[in-house]
């Protein structure tokens, strides 16, 4: 399990926006260490996000995301207490999970 | 009785079951997610990477627009995001021409979520940025170029 996300959610005027801090290293694979040995890739490959479990956005990453890669987006609908939650899996098979509820 | 896979079977189809069943924690997400789109992500210029995604001359469109700053201090972190005003925008796909693989992220958007999705990305020198669309079954395309002073892909 990776590190925990910082979730954002806030409604306003029917729109909720939701902002995505990851918390994961995003090696692209092309880096080398000092010794000249190539650090292998581990990024997220996949994430998704759902509001009171219905899916709202779902995304593909390639290793050109950033370090700690941060997200925002909106739908529409939402009230505060609804639950928001965000899934991602990177390449190496680890995955989180964490779940806010609109404020 | 389990009521909560009762629910999860009531609530919907396809990919709501899905959502529904990884937010429920009974199955893990990453099985629930779909599968990677390797083709797409692991081409190397431009013409593959929209050849991977379905597309082989998207049409450029003054409704789609790629946000960002003219000029990147920090290839490492640069802060885009593509907004549609397209009617039925169902995908987003960033794509950054120069890296080495030129597709950064796609995101497939349901009903009700906006076609307004911001992140940041990693550019390794100056380039063009892609915003590639799907609206209504049809693809469209959009560019900006962001200079870059300081690579993000060096060691």
């Amino acid at each position: 399990m990776g590190k925990p996300m910082k979730i954002r959610a806030s409604a306003k005027d029917g729109v909720t926006e939701v902002k995505v801090l990851i918390s994961h290293d995003m090696e692209t694979g092309q880096r080398k260490d000092a010794n000249g040995a190539v650090i292998p890739a581990l990024f997220i490959t996949e994430m998704s996000a759902t509001h009171n479990g219905k899916t709202v956005l779902s995304g593909e990453f390639g290793t050109a995301i950033s370090k700690n890669p941060y997200l925002a987006f909106k739908f529409k609908g939402g009230a505060a207490g609804d639950k928001v939650a965000v899934s991602w899996k990177d390449n190496k098979g680890d995955s989180r999970t964490d779940e806010v509820a609109i404020g | 009785m389990n009521n909560q896979r009762r629910n999860v079977l009531k609530s919907g189809s396809g990919a709501a079951i899905l959502g529904a069943l990884a937010a429920a924690g009974i199955i893990k997400p990453g099985v629930a997610l779909a599968d990677w789109n390797k083709a797409a992500f692991e081409a190397k210029s431009m013409a593959d990477t929209l050849k991977a995604l379905g597309t082989e001359k998207p049409a450029e469109s003054k409704d789609v627009q790629v946000t960002g700053p003219d000029i990147a201090e920090n290839g490492a972190v640069v802060p885009v995001g593509v907004v549609s005003t397209l009617p039925n925008t169902t995908m987003v796909a960033i794509l950054i021409e120069k890296n080495p693989n030129a597709l950064a992220a796609s995101f497939m958007l349901p009903a009700g979520t906006e076609a307004n999705v911001q992140t940041r990305v990693k550019m390794g020198q100056t380039s063009n940025i892609y915003a590639l669309v799907k609206a209504d079954g049809k693809f469209y395309i959009a560019t900006k170029e962001i200079k870059v002073t300081l690579g993000g892909c060096g060691g």
